[in-house]
């Protein structure tokens, strides 16, 4: 995302990258650390500052990516969507627990991704075991396909259909949009 | 009234964490087994928290937002334990009820897989 054939303005960027590398995960970890303190003063809130700034300078090579969002409506609408389908198919596998093991027709899904970056990849396969009635079991060496276990699969055309349109696609819309 | 929300929600949530309990007893693979304690217990724990949450926000100490912090931590680990668990099984071949995927030559598969954690 950086282009480095323009003059002094990337030389800028770079410096500020260097010292401020992944400013989502600093806000995030300031949040974080908000939270944990529960309270909202000046004090704490430079303290989770400081937090969010040297933690992610210490473990820089655990990110070797910048980390990027966009476009935090869909990021929202997401989350949202997540959480209904958490719900509805929470309900779902009681019921599938409850009526009986017999009729369970399980099995392995390979789902192929349209993603490329580590953390959009882990975000999707978190988002998949999350959801009930599907664990992500594998993902390839060539980071191309994740293979799914799924708890009572029918069909399993519209199973990958439907993790691609719900939460792969704005995966890709927050994460990947170049 | 706040009493009766809150003895609701934690009601639901024992019920799910029961079903979740009854899904791993029941269950015949260990790959079935892993989507009772890890999923039906997601409802179960977050209608706990969202109670607690309600219960110590309206007693007068302010708003309670850790359980916010309990939820967002559960949903980051949770999934990766049971990624580990549905990655180690598989590649210790455990018996299926699902037939098993082709899988790739397991020592290629090793060699730079990372997991998605």
């Amino acid at each position: 995302m950086n282009n480095p054939t323009d003059g002094a303005a990337p030389a800028a960027k770079s410096r500020l990258h260097r010292l401020l590398p992944h400013p989502i995960l600093t806000a995030a970890l300031t949040v974080i650390w908000l939270l944990l303190a529960n309270s909202v003063s000046a004090g704490q809130f430079l303290l989770g500052l400081l937090f969010g700034w040297a933690i992610p300078r210490f473990t820089l090579r655990f990110w070797p990516e910048r980390v990027q969002a966009r476009r935090p409506l869909v990021l929202l609408r997401f989350i949202g969507v997540v959480l209904y389908d958490i719900l509805v198919a929470n309900l779902a596998v009681a019921w599938l627990i409850l009526r009986g093991p017999q009729r369970l027709r399980p099995g392995f899904v390979q789902l192929p991704l349209d993603l490329t970056s580590d953390l959009a990849i882990s975000l999707l396969a978190n988002t998949i075991s999350l959801t009930p009635g599907t664990v992500s079991a594998r993902l390839s060496p060539d980071r191309r396909t994740l293979l799914i276990h799924a708890l009572d699969l029918t069909d399993s055309a519209a199973l990958i259909a439907a993790i691609k349109s719900r939460y792969e696609a704005p995966l890709k819309q927050v994460f990947e949009s170049c | 009234m706040i009493e009766l929300v809150v003895s609701v929600l934690i009601l639901a949530g024992a019920v799910f964490t029961l079903i979740g309990a009854l899904g791993l007893v029941r269950l015949r693979d260990f790959y079935t087994r892993l989507h009772g304690p890890t999923k039906a217990t997601t409802l179960g724990v977050g209608s706990l928290l969202v109670a607690s949450a309600v219960w110590f926000s309206t007693r007068g100490a302010g708003l309670s937002l850790h359980e916010v912090l309990v939820t967002l931590f559960l949903f980051i680990t949770a999934p990766v334990s049971a990624h580990l668990l549905a990655k180690a099984a598989l590649h210790q071949r455990l018996h299926s009820l699902a037939p098993e995927p082709e899988s790739q030559p397991e020592s290629a598969a090793q060699s730079e897989e990372t997991d998605a954690g």
